[in-house]
């Protein structure tokens, strides 16, 4: 019951979700501009469309999804596990150009 | 005196207590399966991106139209649906019971929506000559990445469709309560989630220009 009281407390009204949504589409938009007009380089775009998507998920989690509405408990147990796993993945990522400076042929 | 003994408990959240998170057991359960899922996903994207940053070369065969205009409303579609699922969790919560069973139905259909749109988009790729290990292009490991990535979010997409399915049922009936409902919302955000790192990272990354 306490879960419940808290959850309507913080849970935002139908305007709130429908102005996230509607942030989410002009994201989208940009993301769709960005691909076609070649303002920066292949590495400079992906950077962008990634720092937009981790918007679009940050928004999602935290207002559809209701996170920011949690005790602050359930948030530090959740996110930063999964960021820093995440970010481990990564480990492997410089050996990825290993083919392609060392020319070997693959 | 016991129920007194218990809210003494959980009280002091960073004791520990009875319910250290304030959520119910199917919430929490729910989000440990998101966490997990966002590993796999994320571990696919990673391979992905991966393979193709030590390909010599990578193509880039999705045209404006259909492609990248169909992806774009894919991604409209699953959004929308988001936001019906976020409203019927809203109208649950109210206790608007035919209202949120109205939402979650049209969540569903942005979900069907989504899979025909997709399946479109597979067949066609199809159609040219794109296998799990062959493509005209002479890159295997881009048939093999994008079935592979598209195929297991698609899966998750009508493993979902079903699973909204049961909990409208259940919901109209009264079998299952607004947590049920909320819990289900969750693994559809999810799902919309991971498609805004597929959509740019495996079509926008690929446009054929």
């Amino acid at each position: 019951m306490n879960a419940v009281a808290e959850h309507e407390a913080g849970a935002g009204g139908a305007a709130l979700y429908v102005m996230v949504w509607v942030y989410l589409l002009g994201l989208t938009a940009v993301e769709v501009f960005l691909a076609y007009e070649h303002f920066f380089s292949t590495g400079v775009m992906l950077a962008i469309l990634m720092a937009l998507s981790v918007v679009k998920a940050g928004l999602i989690v935290a207002y559809f999804m209701h996170l920011k509405f949690e005790r602050m408990n359930l948030i530090l147990s959740l996110v930063p596990a999964v960021v820093i796993v995440i970010s481990l993945l990564f480990a492997f990522f410089p050996d990825g150009f290993r083919v392609l400076e060392l020319g070997v042929k693959p | 005196m016991a129920e007194g003994t218990l809210q003494a408990v959980q009280a002091t959240v960073w004791d520990g207590g009875v319910s250290p998170y304030a959520v119910g057991n199917k919430k929490l359960g729910m989000w440990l399966f998101i966490a997990s899922d966002s590993l796999t996903f994320s571990a696919l994207l990673v391979g992905y991106s991966y393979v193709r940053l030590a390909a010599p070369q990578w193509p880039a065969p999705f045209h404006f139209w259909p492609s990248i205009v169909v992806a774009t409303l894919m991604t409209l579609v699953l959004l929308s649906s988001s936001l019906t699922m976020v409203l019927g969790v809203r109208a649950s919560q109210r206790g608007e019971r035919r209202q949120a069973v109205r939402y979650v139905l049209l969540t569903m259909l942005g979900g069907l929506a989504f899979i025909l749109l997709h399946a479109n988009e597979w067949r066609e790729l199809i159609h040219e000559g794109v296998r799990l290990w062959a493509n005209p292009w002479g890159v295997p490991l881009f048939g093999a990445t994008f079935f592979t990535l598209t195929g297991l979010h698609m899966l998750h997409v009508a493993s979902g469709v079903v699973y909204l399915g049961v909990v409208a049922a259940g919901f109209a009936r009264g079998r299952f309560t607004h947590e049920d409902v909320e819990v289900s919302g969750l693994y559809w955000h999810f799902v919309d989630l991971v498609w805004m790192f597929i959509f740019p990272l495996v079509y926008l990354l690929s446009v054929a220009l």
